[in-house]
């Protein structure tokens, strides 16, 4: 009975296991092939080029060069492989473009974000910005434009007069191109202590400290954050 | 799948905290917590007959062959609730063809196999045989035939081969009980074994679990003992129910121990997890864990049982204490099974947040189904009663 | 069973049956030796006629959060790539956001997955102290709890270091999912089979990167060989302190994240 029941498991083990399980591992083999022959819907980036050359060359030189022509137009594949069979969306409306330029806190500082419900609202963003080369309408004047969160919080603090330019030497080309041509920072204690020394003319209601002795071998703003130097 | 949607928006409202977005839908389910319960009590009733016969109790004689009865009837539906539960029960078998030597799970048919095969058939079948043989020749029909069947056909009732019987049922019963704990501390490795549970995760699961499923087969054995004397209108061996009850009672106390060992060592390593354990014992799991499995399930029938031993209780009084103490030992026993399985999925592994489990009605993971499943063991078991009687007066002397 | 009883010819029985033991035992592999051997030659390997050897590579990913925006496109390039129910409860990626107050509580959420991005949080700026997006996904463990548990060989590891799952042999029971410490995996509303990220195996195999590092407007995810010294991943790894998700579980991660912070789990 013992080698019945031995021999139908073998034949049955025979008959039901995959013939191919257990070719390269504990599993079919085939597993594999059949995970591979699934649908691509993303085209990948490198093929719009063939026939949209013209707006991949705009958005080469752009802030969204690294932005793949389907994060906004969508799963391409369909299109590369037939263009006259599915003629790809883009997307005018507000709604799409905040879902990376509304102004989060959580977001990476220097990532260019706006307060959609106060940022020309009702237009649509494609109405100043072209969106394969989109720079600002016109060269923002105030700091204000892009460091939205640094001015809020200088607006709460005692330094809501001191503008940004006495700190922050910036060259012009740093409107147009902000990570190559950078504001510079002050470097040294003697810069804080121009309007906060003991020794200094500034006006009466400006705290003061001996600068010689206060906060010795640290820096000002290792201590103080300068947007908001209260100290809390 | 809109069925399964619909259920997950329901319990989104019940999430508290964080918790990953994959974790909303509770995968293990009634039916899980129902597994574990059937292997306990096959382990623990396996366990109290092998103590006939290998430790020589001689009071529990009278449940000897109600427990491997009893065994048997709940070791035929312990693989159902798994099969239910899966998603694809029609491809179960390819656990026996291509096991996963790594899984634990895998290794269940084959535990399972065995513990069928070669112990609880085996054991039976020298038991009874003896008797079979005698009883075909005083039956008519179809009783005879099926008597026949099941004693294959033998007819040998010589001194030598009812020697060789004996012996062979103190053999099957020796190999029974690393058998029987391995039947049971395999299902206790399943959840202690997972790493990134850490409800789960514990060397001392498959020990708790085994020594909770001696518990929960001896309160069973009791049970069906007290249930069905009366019914054949016996009398109720009191020596034999005391020996039940102070078993029960001294399983109890290491279960207990050990599970207060697994609380405080948790609770004294504080890891990264106890603050999440802390608010699910608190919060979610507390009438079930700390109400009904701890307060209810142990230390009130381990008290009113203590408080038998202490004190000269009349005889029809100790009955009902014990039985009382019997079915809240069930009821504490499935608990424990549920706050395991249920309980471990309750928390997010972000340790971030808690969710809920909602128990569906109808349907393979349902409540009837589970019901249904717990009530099988005992009409099986009821048949088998009339097939193969365990009572002593059946014997053939 | 029948034959131990019987006791006169015991011991020639019993040489008997251990010799058959031994010949159905032996038969019990030797057909698989055989199979093994002549239907290797016959089954012809797509994956390699592609050109596309699996022992030649080893794919990871690196994540560097400073650069993650919780912009989602990578939630939902994944559904649209791989067919995963659009339902909130089903997701091969996820972006979860971490708010850490001043007084030390940490507020994680993700609405949806975030394959919507997130919406500003109101009035809670003054105690923010950090916050960021931490974008989750299968972590392609080289020590696969997952794999570790399938009770029957229907996910594993392929030789280039990728976590499948073959949901034609998959029967739900579901394990899996409970031995991922990270949630990676969720059982499919529609086939009952357990599902997760493939790295986007097709494409990969194809020369293409996964949807959600395609369509990643910051390359906050870096997607590439581990091996291979000119890969993109490899300058990642070397220009950055790198951690992985809960390593106390010795899962050894192939998803490395740059500047994670300690309250990421």
């Amino acid at each position: 009975m013992l080698i019945f029941l031995v021999t139908a498991f073998i034949f049955m083990r025979s008959i039901l296991v995959p013939p191919d399980f257990g070719k390269y591992g504990h599993y079919r083999a085939s597993a594999i092939d059949e995970i591979i022959s699934q649908e691509i819907k993303y085209a990948g980036h490198t093929v719009c080029y063939d026939c949209h050359d013209d707006i991949v060359d705009l958005k080469k030189t752009g802030y969204h060069k690294n932005v793949a022509c389907e994060v906004c137009h969508g799963p391409a594949a369909l299109h590369t492989d037939d263009p006259g069979e599915l003629k790809l969306q883009a997307p005018r409306e507000r709604g799409y473009c905040p879902l990376c330029h509304e102004y989060i806190s959580s977001r990476p500082t220097g990532f260019p974000q706006i307060v959609s419900a106060s940022h020309n609202p009702m237009k649509p963003c494609i109405s100043c910005h072209e969106p394969h080369d989109p720079k600002p309408p016109q060269t923002p004047k105030e700091c204000d434009a892009c460091h939205a969160e640094i001015s809020r919080t200088k607006s709460l603090s005692h330094h809501v007069y001191v503008d940004c330019i006495e700190c922050h030497q910036t060259p012009n080309e740093h409107k147009i191109k902000p990570r190559e041509y950078l504001p510079s920072k002050p470097t040294t204690r003697e810069f804080c202590g121009n309007c906060h020394s003991k020794d200094s003319t500034t006006p009466e209601e400006i705290p003061k400290i001996d600068i010689n002795s206060h906060g010795e071998r640290y820096m000002c703003w290792q201590c103080h954050y300068p947007h908001l130097p209260e100290a809390q | 799948m809109e069925e399964i949607v619909n259920h997950l928006v329901s319990l989104t409202k019940e999430i508290s905290g964080y918790i990953y977005p994959n974790e909303i839908e509770l995968h293990w389910g009634l039916l899980v917590v129902i597994y574990p319960y059937i292997t306990g009590l096959v382990a623990g009733a396996f366990i109290l007959a092998s103590l006939v016969k290998v430790f020589n109790v001689k009071e529990l004689q009278p449940t000897y062959r109600m427990s491997l009865l009893t065994a048997l009837a709940f070791l035929f539906v312990a693989p159902l609730p798994l099969l239910a539960h899966l998603g694809h029960p029609e491809k179960s078998y390819e656990i026996f063809l291509t096991p996963n030597t790594s899984s634990a799970m895998a290794m269940f048919g084959f535990v399972y196999a065995w513990y069928l095969m070669a112990v609880l058939l085996l054991e039976i079948w020298f038991d009874y045989r003896r008797d079979l043989i005698v009883w075909t020749s005083n039956e008519k029909g179809i009783r005879k035939w099926l008597h026949k069947i099941i004693s294959l056909f033998s007819k040998d009732i010589s001194e030598r081969a009812l020697k060789f019987d004996k012996k062979s049922v103190q053999m099957v019963t020796i190999i029974g009980i690393p058998s029987a704990f391995l039947l049971h501390g395999y299902v206790g490795f399943i959840f202690g074994s997972i790493k990134a549970n850490p409800w789960w995760s514990s060397v001392l699961m498959p020990i708790v679990f085994l020594f909770s499923a001696i518990v929960s087969g001896i309160a069973l054995i009791l049970l069906i003992y007290m249930v069905i004397t009366p019914l054949r209108s016996k009398e109720i061996d009191m020596k034999c129910l005391d020996k039940l009850a102070s078993y029960l009672f001294y399983i109890m106390i290491i279960d207990f121990s050990l599970e207060i060992l697994d609380f405080i060592h948790r609770t004294y390593e504080a890891e990264e997890s106890i603050k999440i354990l802390a608010e699910l014992v608190s919060g979610r799991l507390f009438v079930s864990l700390v109400v009904i499995q701890l307060l209810m399930g142990m230390i009130i029938p381990l008290g009113s049982i203590a408080a038998v031993k202490f004190f000269q209780v009349p005889n029809e009084l100790r009955k009902s204490i014990y039985f009382v103490s019997a079915i809240l030992v069930q009821i504490g026993i499935f608990s424990t099974r549920w706050n395991v399985v249920i309980g471990g999925q309750l928390f997010s592994k972000s340790f971030r947040g808690l969710t809920a489990y909602k128990m569906t009605f109808f349907g393979f993971e349902g409540l009837l189904m589970s019901l249904g499943l717990l009530l099988l063991p005992i009409l099986i078991l009821f048949i088998l009663f009339k097939i193969l009687p365990p009572w002593d007066e059946a014997r053939s002397n | 069973m029948e034959k131990v009883n019987n006791q006169k010819s015991n011991d020639i029985k019993r040489r008997k049956f251990l010799k058959n033991l031994f010949l159905s035992l032996s038969g019990l592999f030797l057909p698989g030796i055989v199979s093994a051997a002549t239907k290797t030659g016959r089954l012809k390997d797509l994956i390699l006629s592609l050109g596309y050897d699996p022992k030649e590579h080893l794919w990871g990913m690196g994540i560097d959060i400073d650069k993650c925006i919780g912009c989602g496109r990578c939630v939902n390039a994944c559904k649209e790539e791989n067919g995963v129910p659009r339902d909130p409860f089903f997701f091969r990626t996820w972006v979860e956001r971490y708010r850490i107050y001043d007084n030390r509580e940490t507020l994680v959420d993700s609405p949806n997955g975030a394959i919507d991005g997130f919406k500003p949080s109101i009035n809670d700026e003054g105690n923010i102290i950090r916050s960021f997006f931490v974008p989750k996904l299968c972590n392609h463990c080289d020590n696969p709890p997952c794999v570790q548990v399938c009770p029957v060989g229907a996910t594993f590891k392929t030789d280039d270091g990728v976590i499948l799952v073959d949901s034609k042999y998959c029967i739900g029971c579901r394990y899996c999912i409970q031995a991922c410490p990270y949630g990676a995996r969720f059982l499919d509303p529609e086939t009952r089979t357990a599902e997760k990220c493939t790295f986007c195996y097709h494409r990969i195999t194809k020369e293409l990167s996964p949807a959600c590092v395609e369509v990643c407007p910051t390359q906050a995810r870096i997607f590439g060989e581990i091996k291979k010294k000119p890969s993109p991943l490899v300058r990642f790894m070397r220009q950055h302190v790198l951690g992985v998700l809960k390593p106390a579980l010795n899962t050894e991660p192939k998803v490395f994240y740059a500047n994670m912070d300690m309250e990421v789990r």
